[in-house]
C-alpha cells in the first residue's frame, strides 16, 4: 500500500484515535502514516452488529413465546456464548442450558438468578423480566 | 507516583508494548517491526471447529504473548511473568513493580475496556497495554494502539485484567527483568534467527490449518461456505475474517506490511538485497488481502454474492498462499554473511 492510498474513512475509533499504518512512500520504502478508519473495516463491524442486533431481537421474541427464558436474551446482549457465561457465573454449561428452559428458570431461586444478574449488571426484577435501561 | 515512561503509538498492541517496555530499558535501537520480526510475529490459522462471536476463529499472527517473549529471549533480555488466581494479590504485586520503577506490560480483554468505542468491545482477551503509574486513584495506562495515553480507575483496570473466557488473561503482568544494553551483534543475530523461525512458523508445521497450507485451506473452505452456512452466515463469516485481518491499527493486511518494513530494517542490519525483494513480496501479499477484504465486503454488504463471487475470494487467499509460500521459501534459504 502506498502511503497516499492509506485511508481517511472515519470510523467509530478514529473520532477517539487515529490508528498507525503501515505504507511505502516514493521510494518504495515503508513508514508510518495515521489513518482514521477504513470504510471496508467499519461495513465489517456494522455488519456484526447489525447481526447482533437481530439475534437480540429473536431472543426477545423468544422468550416472549416461552420457547427460551430471559437468560438468552441478556446473553446476546452481552455477546455471551454458553462457555464464557460459564467462566463469568461459575455454573457448570449444562446448569445454564438447562437455565434456558422457562419452566426450569421460572423456578430459580433468587441466589442463583443473582448470580447472572450481576454478570449483567441488572436487577433481579429487571433480569426475571428482561427490563433494559439503555446505558 | 509516575515512571520517566514515553508512549509511543504502534500498529499493534503487542508489538508496541514490546517496543515501549523495551526502549524503556535501554534498547534504543528497538522499533515496532523490529520487535514483531524479531518476535516472529507474522502467522496464519484458521481453527475450523472452535467459534468466536459466532464466528471462525482465524489469525493473522502468533500466539498473545509470543511477540514479547521471543523477542526478549532472542534478545539476551530477562523476562519476569506472572499470573493470578486471586485479584488482591494481581493489583498488590502491580503496586509493588510500579513503586520500584518498572512499567509493566498487562494482558487485558477489551469487552470492559472504557476507552475503546463500544463497537469495537468484544469478548477479546489477547489486549496489551503498559501500566507505568498511578496517581490518586488513578491508574495511568499506555495503550499502544491509540494515539494518547489514557487512565483506568483500579476497578476498572482490575475488570480488564480479569475477564473471562477464551485466553483468560488471569491478570498476567511481564515486563523485562533489568535495564540492557543490546549490541548490534545481538541484533544481527536475532534478526535471523527471527526470520528462520518465522519460515519455519509458516511453511514447516504439518498441520493443514496453520501457516501457508492454512491460508490455502482457508481459501479453500470460502468457496464452499455459500452452500454450506447460506449467504448470509457466509458473509457475516467473512466479515469476520476482515475484522480479524484489520486488529486495530492494523490497517489492510497490515500484518503483512508491518513484516514488509522489518524486513527493510533487517537490511540495514544484514546488506542483502535479496531481503528488499522479499519485502516487495509481503508488500504485493498485503495488498492482496486488502483486495480480499474489498471482495469480501461486497458480500457482507449485500452488494454481491453469487459462487462465482466466493470463488474469486477463495481464489484470492491461493494466490495470497503462494506469494508467501514463495516468500518464506526465498527466506528460509538466505545465506547470511554474519
Amino acid at each position: 500500500m502506498k502511503k497516499e492510498d492509506v485511508p481517511q474513512d472515519l470510523s467509530s475509533l478514529g473520532k477517539m484515535s487515529k490508528e498507525v499504518c503501515y505504507a511505502t512512500d516514493n521510494s518504495g520504502k515503508y513508514v508510518t502514516k495515521l489513518s482514521k478508519g477504513w470504510d471496508i473495516k467499519i461495513t465489517a463491524l456494522d455488519a456484526t452488529w447489525q447481526d447482533i442486533e437481530e439475534r437480540i431481537a429473536a431472543a426477545h421474541e423468544k422468550v416472549l413465546h416461552k420457547e427460551t427464558s430471559p437468560l438468552l436474551f441478556f446473553m446476546e446482549r452481552g455477546l455471551m456464548d454458553i462457555g464464557i457465561l460459564a467462566s463469568y457465573t461459575g455454573f457448570w454449561k449444562w446448569q445454564i442450558k438447562r437455565h434456558l428452559k422457562p419452566g426450569v428458570f421460572k423456578n430459580l431461586p433468587d441466589k442463583k438468578l443473582r448470580r447472572y444478574a450481576e454478570v449483567f449488571n441488572v436487577s433481579v426484577d429487571d433480569f426475571k423480566n428482561m427490563n433494559v435501561h439503555e446505558d | 507516583m509516575k515512571i520517566n515512561f514515553e508512549h509511543l503509538q504502534s500498529a499493534h498492541c503487542e508489538n508496541g508494548v514490546t517496543q515501549s517496555l523495551l526502549k524503556n530499558i535501554g534498547v534504543h535501537q528497538i522499533t515496532e517491526p523490529l520487535a514483531f520480526g524479531i518476535g516472529s510475529g507474522l502467522f496464519f490459522v484458521y481453527i475450523p471447529l472452535l467459534k468466536i462471536n459466532n464466528g471462525p476463529v482465524i489469525a493473522f499472527r502468533t500466539l498473545p504473548g509470543h511477540i514479547f517473549k521471543r523477542t526478549c529471549q532472542e534478545l539476551g533480555i530477562q523476562v519476569v511473568r506472572k499470573k493470578f488466581t486471586s485479584k488482591e494479590q494481581a493489583e498488590t504485586f502491580l503496586n509493588e513493580c510500579l513503586a520500584s520503577g518498572h512499567p509493566v506490560g498487562c494482558q487485558v480483554g477489551v469487552y470492559y475496556l472504557p476507552y475503546f468505542p463500544k463497537e469495537y468491545r468484544f469478548h477479546f482477551n489477547a489486549h496489551n497495554i503498559i501500566v507505568y503509574g498511578h496517581e490518586e486513584d488513578k491508574y495511568l495506562v499506555s495503550d499502544p494502539v491509540m494515539e494518547n495515553v489514557a487512565t483506568l480507575s483500579s476497578y476498572e483496570l482490575e475488570r480488564v485484567r480479569f475477564t473471562k473466557g477464551l485466553l483468560a488473561p488471569k491478570g498476567q503482568i511481564y515486563y523485562p527483568k533489568a535495564r540492557a544494553i543490546v549490541t548490534e551483534v545481538q541484533i544481527k543475530k536475532a534478526i535471523r534467527s527471527g526470520i528462520k523461525k518465522n519460515a519455519n512458523n509458516m511453511l514447516q508445521i504439518p498441520v493443514p490449518i496453520v501457516g501457508v497450507k492454512g491460508i490455502r485451506y482457508t481459501g479453500n473452505r470460502i468457496k464452499k461456505w455459500r452452500d454450506s452456512l447460506g449467504l448470509k452466515q457466509a458473509g457475516l463469516y467473512l466479515a469476520q475474517l476482515v475484522r480479524m485481518q484489520e486488529e486495530i491499527g492494523t490497517g489492510g493486511g497490515g500484518f503483512r506490511y508491518i513484516y514488509g518494513a522489518f524486513l527493510q530494517e533487517a537490511h540495514a542490519y544484514h546488506p542483502i538485497d535479496t531481503l528488499l525483494e522479499i519485502s516487495k513480496m509481503f508488500t504485493l501479499s498485503g495488498d492482496l488481502w486488502r483486495t480480499a477484504a474489498v471482495q469480501a465486503s461486497g458480500i457482507y454488504k449485500g452488494r454481491i454474492g453469487s459462487q462465482e463471487d466466493f470463488n474469486v475470494m477463495g481464489d484470492y487467499l491461493l494466490e495470497i498462499a503462494e506469494i508467501e509460500r514463495k516468500a518464506f521459501l526465498a527466506l528460509s534459504k538466505i545465506k547470511w554473511r554474519t
